[in-house]
């Protein structure tokens, strides 16, 4: 067998691996000391890695030209957009991170970890591998990998009590969830006969036995585990608000791409000839996360706690693009998928820059009274992402909502929009409450710290992203998201 | 004659266990460490009664590949629990509380 089209397929999987193992040995040899050279390096990878899709992502790659290693790796056009999304992410992870670990907040050991941005390289690699799984085994290694490497990130800060509980609670939770996916895959390769997708695709064409159906509700369990969709989302509030901020940053991100990503190529690409099975199951999740994401919200203190709220609700609007089972759900997922990066990322570079006189950061909503007077750029820019957030037009926000709705509603399915619809507008409460609290109260005055030029670049460029100048991006957005939806559906 | 059915119950059994062994234990983390295990068990018993019923090897490669994971996530659980017991001085379930939830 010819391997080199294999290869030269998982090339951006290849940089990252290699210059994963690099700095590694460099984080072992150099220290803490080098760990912002070693993040300026991880960044540059993640960058030649992302360069080196964009070519394929312009051409809408799909067919057989996408496989690699005789089938167990798909790298189509869908893989690609996921790549692309998870890369940025990461890429933003990394330069948050060098000032909040020197910063009073990461605890007695101050200084950039050198492992940290390793640690995101190796996770970057195996959500590369998620979203281009085409077997239950290259699927089970990738989301591994990226959960392995999330565990110790939770618990980077080895100080911290919350960071150690943070890392405790999402690794018993983590391997649980593996542990019901796992179970599924095995009962799904024994009532079919093969792991890989088409193969179990084959096995599940028409009536569907007992244990087939045991194992597609395993499997859909264990990814909305991994997504943190209601009913499995009880560890995201914690790990969020434990595990330090451009961790969770980075959690609200990345994995939730590849997450979300990977239950799409199964939901369509697997379990595509049982789509009346599995979408009622996703159509509750979906209003059960977009409602009680909303209402978790409303009594939170902690804003990291509050975006966790917020992100579980948000994968409730974006599970309810996937369950309406059609290309034009799929494409309206990714493009909501492609703004809810955009706004997330936003709000939590705002929050890292909720910095006091000697850059401890704060993050309370007592902290952030009257913000506008002391830090009306960081207060505009997080006015901004709220109302993005809430869906309120013109911001992106309210375009993302639109096109999931649209979907919702041409193929059919009035009552479940209008629902999502009301409880978006319990949503708005607490989103808005940010801005009442920023412009109306009395001014804490604890926040007045400065932040580097990374943040405020970073911060810049996603506000821009959420601000109506982002619509000139829709037109193109909506190219790739058509293009990489309809890659999803060539197996159909 | 034992056949895949009794393999296929035994497994099932070792999984209800382990979930339950998460969920009903209040007393010790390490518990649920082995409470982890025995679910990957249950798969690995899965894989490799229904790789020899089905006269496939894929199973048994995929069985292997588990036990690898396993071994990994077993380390770093335990390296994160090192952590935590040096911080708090305890891994009761019940002081798992700093945040509630």
């Amino acid at each position: 067998m010819d391997f080199v089209p294999s290869f030269a397929l998982i090339l951006p999987e290849l940089v990252l691996s290699f210059a994963g193992l690099m700095l590694l040995l460099l984080a072992a040899w150099g220290g803490d000391g080098a760990g912002r050279k070693i993040a300026i390096a991880a960044a540059t990878a993640l960058f030649v890695a992302g360069i080196l899709i964009v070519p394929g992502l312009h051409a809408g790659t799909d067919g057989p030209a996408t496989l690699a290693f005789g089938g167990l790796i798909k790298v189509d056009s869908f893989a690609l957009f996921a790549k692309a999304l998870i890369y940025l992410a990461a890429i933003g992870a990394l330069i948050v991170a060098p000032a909040f670990f020197a910063s009073p907040s990461a605890g007695t050991e101050r200084g950039m970890r050198a492992e940290y941005p390793v640690l995101i390289l190796f996770s970057s690699v195996g959500m590369g591998l998620m979203v281009s799984a085409n077997d239950f085994m290259t699927l089970y290694l990738g989301l591994e990998l990226t959960s392995l490497t999330s565990y110790v990130l939770a618990a980077i800060l080895r100080r911290d009590t919350r960071s150690g509980e943070a890392g405790l609670k999402y690794f018993v939770l983590g391997a649980l969830a593996s542990g019901i996916l796992l179970y599924g895959m095995s009962l799904l390769y024994g009532f079919t006969g093969g792991t890989g997708f088409a193969a179990v695709r084959a096995g599940l064409t028409g009536e569907m036995g007992t244990g087939a159906l045991f194992g597609v509700i395993f499997v859909l369990s264990g990814l909305a585990f991994k997504i943190s969709a209601v009913p499995f989302h009880m560890w995201t509030p914690d790990v969020y608000e434990g595990a330090p901020t451009p961790v969770t940053a980075f959690f609200s991100t990345a994995p939730k791409v590849a997450a979300v990503g990977l239950t799409a190529r199964v939901a369509f690409e697997v379990f595509g000839a049982q789509i009346a099975a599995w979408q009622q199951i996703v159509m509750f999740m979906a209003l059960a996360s977009i409602i009680f994401g909303a209402l978790g919200a409303i009594g939170q203190e902690n804003l990291k706690r509050l975006l966790a709220y917020s992100s579980i609700n948000n994968i409730g609007f974006i599970l309810l693009g996937l369950a309406v089972a059609k290309v034009e759900g799929a494409a309206a997922m990714l493009v909501y998928l492609f703004i809810y990066v955009a706004m997330s990322l936003g709000s939590f570079v705002a929050l890292l820059m909720l910095r006091g006189e000697d850059g401890t950061l704060y993050e309370t909503f007592a902290d952030i009274r009257g913000l506008s007077v002391t830090r009306p750029g960081i207060a505009w820019a997080l006015l901004l992402f709220m109302f993005s957030l809430a869906g309120i037009p013109p911001l992106l926000g309210f375009y993302s909502k639109f096109v999931v709705f649209q979907a919702t509603i041409e193929a059919g399915l009035v009552a479940f929009g209008a629902i999502a619809i009301a409880a978006s507008v319990i949503g708005a409460f607490y989103y808005i409450k940010f801005v009442k609290v920023m412009f109306f109260d009395e001014p804490a005055g604890v926040v007045t710290g400065k932040s580097g030029a990374g943040h405020w670049a970073l911060l810049g460029l996603t506000a821009l992203i959420v601000s109506p100048l982002g619509y000139l991006l829709t037109p193109s957005l909506t190219d790739l998201a058509g293009k990489a939806a309809a890659s999803l559906f060539l197996a159909a | 004659m034992i056949g895949i059915e009794h393999y296929l119950t035994v497994g099932a059994i070792l999984f209800v266990l382990g979930v339950l062994g998460i969920f009903l234990n209040r007393k010790n983390v390490i518990v649920i460490l082995m409470a982890v295990e025995l679910i990957l068990l249950a798969v690995n018993l899965n894989l490799v009664a229904f790789s020899a019923f089905l006269q496939d090897l894929t199973g048994q490669i995929f069985a292997m590949l588990v036990l690898t994971v396993a071994a990994a996530e077993a380390a770093i659980g335990l390296a994160i629990l090192v952590i935590y017991f040096r911080t708090r001085g305890s891994i009761a379930v019940d002081d798992i509380n700093r945040m509630k939830g």
